[in-house]
């Protein structure tokens, strides 16, 4: 196990990279704690699995320091990492048993064999692949082949960190369920740091206690899900997660008032964000509540997704996103009002904060 | 549904019956007919029966030429088939060097095969061409007019040049279909060299192996036109292989009978081979 620290790293795939959008990586300052569970979010092409290669040396970074326990790891390699990683699509030696296959990883490091045997039985159980063992794993099904890929990563316990990179995407979705709860219980039980790649929000929000969410190269915002949701850092957080994702919309702002058009919203606090370029108000659809009173709104359609309804609109002219209760009846002129404690105001998408001249 | 039967239907298939029995039917029953007849020319013929056959079979000539072929066969496929993994494995996958591999890989392949026999026959010529010349002027008593190994060693050099591309090209193929996560994987699981090739490369080039060794096998079996531009068979009989042996029969000294019998035999043999191939080929591919 290990506390691995990301100093101001960046990586670039082309030479000689000046610009910022020559790197896929922009600069990232993360430190991963000894026995976490993180998720890290974001859309595809974000610079995620990049970072995840970093992290386990399969790419060197173009820039910055790694560390690992406070010592620089930067120029050791992917095997004097000793980091166990999981790929999107199944990687199985054909020609091996699934025994073999999940031997593999601790026979290359000269573990004693009875070792070997006791760990290999006790994650093919885990897997629930027993009955399997001695056959060769060239015919098995995806998700048991992605399984057997799971498997190897767990099967070493000495290891620094465990880094999945969107490893459920081949994987029937009952399946994901039973699998993402046993690596969250493995997570409880031994207590690995593991780093866990994804564009799912469900997923990540279930399997990690801190979520990295990544936007164009670098980190938006980390923070319990709980926080990504009451209180997203930039506007791609609040699209990001949630379905729908966050109501942005352009106002300007004069003390504690924000002006959308023809209407004024009454804002928690005094904002600082008065000269600050593009100034936007964020509020989930969770918070917008629809009565009889407030600002007037056109009804574009209404999905009724089971739980709850969505109701889409227009507010002077910018399209909004409300959820209404199952039971909850929408007036026949309906008009809108947004509740404080969701709102939050944004400046050139960053949020800002009461206090003036601080940024969170 | 019903189907429509309609016998003028077989006139169809018609054009390609034509077309197999001009180009396969008939010139392989007129050298079953010579086998078993015997003829001074005139156009005349006598019965001979299996006499023909069981002369073939019985004669050294036959065996020597049949073992020359084998060794032959078996040295080549044991130096090719590696060599061409060998280089296959340090090929560049990416860059510039792809296409200049693989148009100087293709190159060989690309020339004529009686071409490929004079550019060895001169080239090892002990008078004007550069390999023999060099060879003997460092001391290397080398000479393959009148040295049966030299000759043999020219030849399966020649082979290997001329060929060994075949299986290079092949490998590549089934090497560079290999997705980059298998090369991470086992850079994660701390495999070695030799076990990635062992575990990962050698299993994906399984397929196209079979395939080369099969194309290889066949076509050393049959060899006939470089040898004999380089050493005509010689010095003595010690390059004669099947083929060679066979035309000398036939057409240099026109013993029709023997000639045909023999063509009989080394064509079962040939379709023998074939069908093992074959064999092993696909019940490989059923045991996936």
């Amino acid at each position: 196990m290990a506390r691995i620290d990301l100093d101001h790293v960046r990586h670039a795939y082309g030479p000689n990279p000046s610009r910022p959008e020559d790197f896929a990586l922009r600069e990232v300052n993360q430190v991963f704690e000894d026995g976490g569970a993180y998720a890290l979010l974001g859309p595809s092409g974000c610079g995620k699995t990049t970072l995840l290669n970093i992290i386990s040396g399969l790419l060197h970074p173009s820039h910055g320091r790694l560390l690992f326990n406070g010592d620089d790891a930067t120029e050791l390699s992917t095997q004097g990492r000793n980091i166990a990683q999981v790929f999107q699509f199944p990687v199985i030696y054909d020609t091996m048993t699934v025994y073999d296959n999940l031997a593999f990883p601790l026979r290359n490091r000269g573990v004693a064999e009875p070792d070997v045997d006791r760990k290999v039985r006790e994650i093919i159980k885990m897997i629930d692949l027993e009955d399997w063992s001695k056959r060769k794993a060239r015919g098995l099904t995806a998700d048991q082949k992605q399984k057997i890929s799971l498997g190897r990563g767990l099967v070493r316990s000495d290891v620094n960190a465990i880094l999945f990179d969107e490893p459920l995407t081949v994987i029937d979705p009952h399946m994901k369920w039973v699998l993402r709860s046993q690596l969250k219980q493995l997570h409880r039980q031994f207590g690995y740091t593991m780093v866990y790649v994804t564009h799912d929000q469900t997923e990540a929000l279930t399997f990690a206690d801190t979520v990295v969410v990544m936007h164009d190269g670098q980190i938006v915002q980390i923070g319990t899900p709980a926080e990504l949701f009451e209180r997203p850092k930039h506007t791609f957080v609040g699209y990001f997660i949630g379905s729908p994702g966050m109501n942005v919309l352009p106002v300007t702002v004069e003390g504690r008032k924000a002006r959308l058009g023809e209407q004024t919203i009454e804002l928690p606090v005094a904002p600082s964000a008065e000269g600050q370029g593009k100034v936007e108000l964020g509020i989930r659809p969770e918070y917008i509540r629809i009565g009889a009173l407030g600002m007037p709104v056109k009804v574009r359609k209404v999905e009724d997704i089971g739980r709850h309804k969505v109701l889409r609109a227009s507010l002077e002219g910018q399209e909004i996103a409300a959820i209404v209760g199952e039971d909850e009846s929408i007036p026949e002129n309906p008009r809108v009002r947004f509740d404080p404690a969701g709102i939050n105001i944004y400046a050139n998408s960053w949020r800002v904060d009461g206090e003036p001249g601080r940024r969170v | 549904m019903d189907k429509t039967w309609n016998n003028r239907a077989w006139f169809m298939v018609l054009p390609v019956l034509l077309l197999v029995a001009f180009s396969a039917v008939i010139p392989l029953m007129t050298v079953v007919n010579y086998s078993v007849q015997d003829t001074f020319g005139n156009n005349e013929f006598f019965w001979a029966g299996s006499e023909w056959f069981q002369e073939m079979l019985t004669s050294d000539r036959f065996w020597e030429a049949m073992g020359r072929n084998l060794i032959f066969s078996f040295v080549i496929l044991a130096i090719e088939i590696p060599l061409g993994i060998f280089i296959a494995l340090n090929m560049p996958k990416s860059g510039w060097g792809v296409p200049v591999c693989l148009v100087l890989m293709a190159l060989p392949l690309l020339i004529p095969w009686n071409v490929v026999g004079t550019i060895w026959q001169v080239f090892g010529r002990v008078d004007i061409g550069l390999l023999g010349y060099t060879l003997n002027a460092l001391g290397v008593d080398y000479n393959y007019v009148n040295d049966s190994f030299d000759a043999w060693v020219t030849v399966i050099v020649m082979d290997i040049w001329h060929w060994t591309s075949l299986v290079v090209l092949l490998c590549y193929a089934g090497l560079v279909s290999i997705p980059d996560a298998y090369y991470q994987a086992a850079k994660i699981d701390g495999a070695s060299r030799w076990a990635v090739f062992r575990y990962i490369q050698l299993p994906k080039m399984n397929r196209v192996l079979l395939i080369a060794v099969l194309l290889r096998f066949m076509d050393s079996f049959m060899i006939y036109t470089e040898p004999f531009v380089v050493t005509g068979g010689g010095p003595g009989n010690s390059t004669t292989f099947l083929s060679i042996d066979l035309v000398k029969m036939a057409v240099g000294q026109f013993d029709l009978g023997p000639a045909a019998a023999m063509s009989i035999i080394y064509f079962l043999i040939v379709l023998l081979l074939s069908w093992v191939f074959y064999t092993v080929m696909t019940n490989y591919d059923a045991e996936r």
